[in-house]
């Protein structure tokens, strides 16, 4: 029996909108008919933690846990972040890292350093890494907050799912007034994706 | 249709469709969003209580009246509402009774990793325990069927993992309709001795009718495959299992108490080796030795934190298995502690205790994140509802003054009135400092008797602190503001000082709850000597670049405590640069 489960993660620290992008995630691949299960580490969250969710789909899904080195895909939102969920990209898999850094209260106070290198320490691992400045995009498209859409975008562009189908859940996710700058967040990042699918 | 759902919503989803009209608990990660999700339906009467033995006593009510009643909280809840659901067991229920323990393996968000399952055995009555959200959505509705069947409360257990992971559920909306009916019977409802004699046979011979039913509840199954190893799971671990050996032959309980013996003796005979697999306490391993067979299980699976399917694998696999690549070390990595939001009101207050170096007893909340470098202010925190008590205790002890209790609340609604009622009776001179931010903040703002909403959204009367601890008698009481530093240090310094018990209010809403109407501050490079003194507050908006104070103005609410401990005046009101401030 070969399973035909894939693995996706989402992370990224406590009010990045990693849960509204991984509650869209799941919806379209449900919309498609994916058996999916959804595995999420919140509770302080909204404190500064960190948060990540983890999501597998296939035929039929048992555990709604990502074993290390087992995920396809896993977006990050934040560098630190990145380098910390690095182990769970399987070997020769995508990672698709904002290059935002959010500064955890241990650096902040001189405990510890925010590391310098973490792209080469990830690229030095034979991951796949696709950087991305998703505020950037976001900020092109109306507003710094989308950025969470740009990395949904890019993550989207990997998937054989048709734009519509994610068009339709951010259009019920989102508020009504920002529809719009959501796509168009979307819309970009999946762009930068498509056009750059060939080093992947 | 087909949705996909938390283990909590398909919980929610199938008591709302078993009939549930009466639904209480106190929150509890991972439990509270059971409670959330039903009071989201008009017909049910959903309702937070002041703590789980409460919230079990208006379920127990709600039963004996005729309704189907669920009751939810965490595991630890269920240390508080042990007294009523003991004997709750020999009352036995009218309408049916399922209360919820949620157990934190691996403690996300807990004190302690107790293992529930015992709970069930040692009170004598049924628990089931779900794998995943369609099985929770099932067996809640069963629950409620066996729960009037056998006359008898029924436990599930849940663990965060099934409470919160989403998976696939068949959503109707079809609801079973009950009419509620009472008829008095003191013989079974009047726990007096001479009652409660004669139903501890019925509980035995309940007990032993539910092992006959065990062993063809359809819950309990074997899915045969390889014989050579045969697993005994349940709950999550039932899934790490099926990922891990799709192969095997397994043996899947959803009865965890009473056991199916016949089912479990058959399938052992039947295979090679029997294994099981169950997360935290040999649960299901004790009991089936204890029947005199050969059992597998704890020799290989730890008994702490919570299972995975890589554990699983590396516990049972006698090949090497291929170490996964890690080259990073992420215990190298600076870590990512949650903490005190930019501008929450209790920062103030813990600054001050820790500047005063005083000794803080803790308690169970945000609050507790007190305990964090840099405020480092908090010397214990036992359980919900222990500072006050622990506080008594340390005095007791020492005779010392300088000795307070920090209670969120939530908490103190939840068990802080008793001990400071025991504090004031003893005469005891600590200092109880209650952070009243206007919410259950930990478990996602809920409200509680103190802050004037109900659970279902209606207003309420709150609760008035002030007018409370002065009933108790307790004279010593005052209300302060923690954004100002003075006060906090004031307050505390008189309090302190007092040969009697004082109680403290620190009143300011919680941000999460309140938006603060306040523009953010930033430091003028120019003004600030880079003396790190506003650094000690912890707040995540305060950074250090270039020797230098930084304010992140986009998170930065304006509470303007950190301006307050800024000697040169650095720490101003953010002014767009454009709009030109002479910088
Ligand atoms: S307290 Fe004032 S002077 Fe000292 S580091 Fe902070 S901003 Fe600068
Ligand atoms: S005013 Fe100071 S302490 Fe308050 S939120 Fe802003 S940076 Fe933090």
């Amino acid at each position: 029996m070969v399973s035909d489960v894939k693995d996706i993660l989402l992370v990224g620290v406590g009010g990045q909108g990693t849960i509204l992008a991984a509650d869209i995630l799941s919806q379209v691949l449900v919309s498609v008919e994916y058996d999916v299960k959804m595995a999420e580490i919140h509770g302080m969250s909204q404190r500064g933690g960190g948060v990540s969710t983890m999501i597998r789909f296939g035929s039929k899904v048992f555990s709604p846990i990502t074993e290390k080195g087992k995920a396809d895909y896993v977006i990050a939102f934040e560098l630190l972040e990145a380098l910390r969920w690095s182990d769970y990209v399987k070997p020769g898999g995508v990672m698709i890292a904002n290059t935002e850094r959010i500064e955890p209260l241990p650096v902040i106070l001189g405990k510890a350093v925010y590391p310098n290198d973490i792209e080469e320490k990830i690229k030095a691992k034979g991951i796949n890494l696709i950087t991305i400045d998703a505020a950037k995009f976001a900020e092109q498209a109306g507003t710094k907050k989308a950025a969470n859409m740009v990395l949904l975008g890019c993550l989207a562009a990997l998937m054989p799912i048709g734009k519509e189908a994610w068009y339709g859940y951010i259009e019920r996710r989102v508020p009504s007034k920002t529809i719009e700058i959501n796509k168009k967040a979307f819309d970009l990042g999946y762009e930068i994706i498509s056009t750059t699918a060939s080093m992947v | 249709m087909k949705v996909l759902l938390t283990g909590n919503e398909a919980i929610a989803h199938g008591a709302y469709a078993a009939g549930v009209t009466v639904a209480c608990g106190y929150p509890g990660t991972p439990s509270t969003e059971i409670l959330e999700s039903l009071a989201k339906y008009e017909d049910v009467d959903a309702s937070w209580a002041p703590n789980e033995k409460v919230a079990l006593e208006v379920g127990i009510g709600a039963s004996l009246a005729g309704a189907r009643a669920l009751v939810t909280m965490k595991h630890v809840g269920l240390n508080v509402a042990a007294d009523p659901l003991f004997t709750l067991a020999y009352t036995g229920v009218n309408g049916g009774i399922v209360v919820i323990t949620a157990d934190d393996p691996g403690m996300h968000s807990s004190q302690n990793e107790q293992d529930n399952r015992h709970y069930a055995k040692a009170a004598k009555i049924p628990m089931l325990e779900p794998s995943d959200s369609s099985e929770a959505a099932w067996l809640i509705e069963k629950a409620f069927t066996i729960s009037e069947r056998f006359d008898t409360p029924v436990l599930l257990r849940t663990t965060t993992r099934v409470n919160h992971s989403k998976s696939l559920v068949d959503a109707s909306d079809e609801r079973v309709q009950k009419e509620p009916s009472y008829e008095k019977d003191p013989q079974k409802y009047v726990m007096v001795p001479a009652h409660a004699q004669k139903r501890r046979e019925v509980v035995e011979s309940r007990m032993a009718a539910l092992a006959d039913y065990a062993e063809e509840f359809p819950g309990n199954r074997v899915e045969w495959g390889d014989r050579q190893i045969g697993f005994i799971t349940s709950g999550i671990s039932y899934q790490y299992v099926r990922e891990t050996f799709p192969e095997a032959s397994v043996l899947k309980i959803a009865m965890i108490n009473p056991l199916p013996k016949r089912m479990i003796t058959d399938f052992i005979d039947h295979v090679e080796r029997a294994i099981v697999v169950e997360e935290l306490d040999p649960y299901i391993e004790d009991q089936i030795r204890g029947w005199g067979l050969t059992v597998e299980g704890r020799n290989y699976i730890p008994g702490i934190g919570e299972l995975n399917t890589e554990i699983i694998r590396e516990a049972l696999n006698e090949e090497e298995i291929e170490a996964p690549v890690e080259d990073v070390k992420t215990e190298e990595m600076p870590q990512r502690p949650p903490m005190l939001c930019p501008g929450c009101p209790h920062r103030g207050v813990f600054y001050t205790l820790s500047r005063m170096k005083l000794i803080v007893n803790g308690d169970i909340g945000c609050y507790t994140l007190g305990v964090m470098p840099p405020l480092n202010a908090m010397d214990s925190c036992i359980c919900m509802g222990a500072s006050i008590g622990n506080a008594e205790g340390m005095h007791k002890a020492t005779g010392r003054k300088d000795i307070v209790a920090v209670i969120g609340d939530s908490t103190f609604v939840h068990s802080g009135i008793t001990p400071l009622i025991n504090t004031f009776y003893n005469q005891d001179p600590t200092t109880t400092i209650i952070l009243d931010n206007r919410t259950t903040a930990m478990t996602g703002r809920q409200g509680h008797a103190g802050t004037g909403v109900k659970l279902q959204g209606e207003n309420t009367k709150p609760l008035d602190f002030e007018q409370l601890t002065r009933a108790i008698g307790i004279e010593s009481v005052q209300v302060i503001d923690p954004y100002e530093l003075k006060e906090v240090r004031q307050a505390l310094e008189e309090a302190i000082a007092q040969d009697e018990p004082s109680v403290i209010i620190s009143q300011r809403p919680c941000l999460l709850v309140e938006r603060s109407k306040n523009g953010p501050l930033m430091v003028t490079a120019d003004n600030c000597i880079g003396c790190k003194v506003c650094l000690r507050l912890g707040c995540p908006s305060i950074s250090w670049k270039d020797e230098r104070a930084v304010i992140d103005t986009a998170s930065c609410v304006g509470c303007g405590v950190c301006a307050q401990l800024c000697k040169s005046d650095a720490i101003v009101e953010y002014t767009q640069p454009d709009k030109g401030a002479g910088i």
